[in-house]
């Protein structure tokens, strides 16, 4: 009906992630503003365990796929799986943690079955039908107030860290198994396997101090002033995603949601904006300084000491100040 | 082979943002539009395919007129004609509609492969690709970082990055549509003498009815979504800014962090 809220969670071996309960939580909240109670889905292969996991919060309802093609995700499964139930049963929304593996599919599965499609919602307003979204746009640049119309079931995925993963209402769940006929499914796509992206890298989780740098330190050639402050402070570098696209530091130097994530005592970002996907990699450390000549550049928003400026200019300043007093 | 890359013209990031009057997008006027980043490295992945293969690549883009800048800049580089779906009524579409327009334009003709970006850098809704893959009943990778043809290019092998450093690797089935990551190869500049045989090269256009598209299945008309308004963040606690040159600054900050923060 027009107020169920189903959740899909996601899990690796049948260990559920920290963003599928984050978006429990969120799916509860969601449920509450609708006058329903949310249900959970859980798709995969001998996932009895997590499912008895789940089913200790208060939902109607925990439903099990368990079934061998979804031992490995693969989108032809996952949208097999959940076609004919979203179809038949036309949730008004169906939350997803917003990860590489959802939408991947979840785009997909919203044209499959018809429905709306809102990815990467931070926050939502209001009452009933009457909902107000919250998304970045503009790389993080901007935050975009969002309204559904038009009927009909809306696929929605939550960015991690917008709720917290603690904010699950706990109880008591039925568990009930999802009859899925993936016999029809052709796999879209074989997995052969999965790769670590290189091999020895650094293990920038153990540094105490980072100095990362973004797209606005302007090229290969222009790193001097970071290695020197790094160097100044014991610090190890990282960097944002398109420096090491663009070739100007190795890839085992990425911070961010496909690099490492860390949690230094002082992280300084020079020349770096702030996007979602650097943040969730490096929001939790403790004292965040940002370098950045834009005084609306997000990064701004999460850091605890600012200067506005060129980095060309005030890198160089800091790494003489911490040489004074280091004495 | 022969490939379709779809293109988005996107704001520059790095350029001075202000919110429209009405409060729903940014004012466009004097603001500074490029092709989006990870559209660049498809488009790059596409062309060096074609050369590989001895095939071309066609570039697709919607927008408003501005786009066939961007089209322009991709034929310089080396595609060999270029789609323009251009009408006002495929403004503002979400994945959905925007994902329903390409499919329809791409139909149109047979390709092999299409390739297009894995994110747009404005509106970031990651799924306009899938989308596309959907109409066309293909197969679709997400966030692909390495293309590899195989069994005499009807089927790739691809790596799809995932989170915390593993990448995922697959075979599909060609043809199939591939949503580049950005970071996976490095894209070229167009040469003067590119620059000039651009001109010659064609660039078609098409409407929703063209396409055999109602306009009220595209653009904002035909989308689920709605953007009510569009603001800077607010900044939350927010930094402590220190001020002063960068000599003074820098000073009062090391002051901060061994005095407040206690970190050094
Ligand atoms: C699926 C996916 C995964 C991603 N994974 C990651 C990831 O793991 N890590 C990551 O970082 N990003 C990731 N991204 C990219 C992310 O969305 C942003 O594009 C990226 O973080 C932006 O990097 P940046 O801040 O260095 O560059 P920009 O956003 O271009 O910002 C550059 C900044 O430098 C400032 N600047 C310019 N010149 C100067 C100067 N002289 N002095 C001082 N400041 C200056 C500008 O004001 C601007 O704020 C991912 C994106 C997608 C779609
Ligand atoms: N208006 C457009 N014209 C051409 N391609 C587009 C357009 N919008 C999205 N795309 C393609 O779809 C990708 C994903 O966009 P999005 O779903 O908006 O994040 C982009 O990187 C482009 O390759």
């Amino acid at each position: 009906m027009a107020n169920e809220v189903w959740v899909v969670l996601q899990h690796r071996e049948g260990q559920i992630s920290r963003i599928s309960w984050e978006t429990v939580g969120a799916a509860q909240k969601l449920a509450a503003t609708l006058g329903s109670k949310a249900e959970a889905v859980l798709l995969g292969s001998g996932v009895g365990l997590a499912a008895a996991e789940v089913a200790k919060s208060d939902l109607a309802a925990v439903h099990v796929a368990d079934h061998d093609a979804l031992r490995a995700y693969t989108p032809g499964a996952y949208i097999g799986a959940l076609a004919s139930t979203i179809q038949s049963a036309a949730p008004a929304f169906v939350v997803f943690p917003h990860t590489y593996q959802t939408v991947d599919y979840m785009a997909r599965l919203a044209q499959a079955v018809g429905a709306g499609l809102l990815p990467q919602v931070t926050a939502f307003q209001g009452e009933g039908g009457d909902l107000l979204w919250t998304r970045p746009v503009m790389s993080g640049k901007l935050q975009a107030k969002v309204r559904v119309k038009g009927e009909g079931t809306v696929l929605v995925s939550v960015q991690s860290g917008a709720f917290p993963a603690d904010g699950v209402v706990r109880g008591e769940a039925p568990v009930k198994p999802l009859e899925v006929d993936l016999a029809a499914v052709k796999p879209d796509r074989e997995i052969l396997g999965y790769e670590e992206v290189g091999g020895d890298t650094v293990d920038l989780t153990k540094a105490e101090i980072i100095v990362a740098v973004g797209r606005g330190v302007g090229g290969a050639d222009k790193m001097a002033p970071v290695e020197a402050l790094a160097k100044a402070l014991g610090a190890e570098i990282g960097a944002s995603r398109p420096v090491i696209d663009n070739g100007w530091l190795p890839r085992d130097r990425q911070i961010g949601s496909s690099g490492q994530t860390v949690a230094p005592k002082l992280y300084v970002a020079a020349g770096i904006s702030g996007a979602i996907q650097h943040l969730v990699g490096m929001k939790g450390s403790s004292v965040i300084v940002a370098i950045n000549k834009d005084p609306g550049a997000p990064i701004f928003t999460v850091a605890d000491y600012g200067i506005v400026g060129d980095l060309h200019e005030v890198l160089p300043a800091l790494t003489e100040a911490v040489r004074a007093a280091k004495g | 082979m022969k490939i379709a890359v779809c293109i988005k013209q996107v704001p520059n990031t790095e350029a001075r943002l202000r919110v429209r009057r009405d409060g729903r997008w940014l004012e466009e006027e004097d603001l500074p539009f490029i092709i989006n980043e990870s559209d660049e490295y498809a488009l790059e992945e596409g062309l060096r395919i074609a050369e590989k293969t001895g095939g071309e690549v066609v570039v697709f883009s919607l927008g408003p007129d501005r786009v066939r800048e961007a089209l322009r800049k991709a034929l310089a580089v080396g595609a060999a004609r270029a789609v323009h779906l251009a009408d006002p009524a495929f403004a503002g579409g979400d994945a959905l509609a925007t994902g329903r327009a390409l499919a329809a334009a791409l139909k149109r003709d047979s390709f092999d492969l299409v390739l297009t970006g894995s994110q747009s850098d404005d509106v970031g809704y990651g799924g306009t690709g899938s989308v596309v893959a959907g109409h066309l009943g293909w197969p679709h990778v997400w966030l692909v970082m390495g293309v590899e043809l195989e069994e005499g290019n009807r089927a790739a092998k691809v790596t799809r990055e995932m989170e915390s450093g593993v990448n995922e690797v697959s075979r599909v089935q060609l043809p199939a549509v591939l949503e580049i990551q950005a970071g996976l190869n490095h894209p070229r500049y167009a040469s003067l003498k590119g620059i000039m045989a651009a001109k010659k090269k064609e660039i078609a256009t098409a409407t929703p009815a063209d396409l055999g598209l109602d306009a009220a299945q595209v653009g904002e008309a035909g989308s689920r979504l709605e953007i009510v308004s569009v603001a800077f963040p607010a900044s939350g606690k927010g930094a402590q800014i220190l001020q002063g040159d960068a000599k003074a600054a820098a000073t009062a900050l090391v002051e901060k962090l061994q005095k407040e923060a206690r970190v050094l």
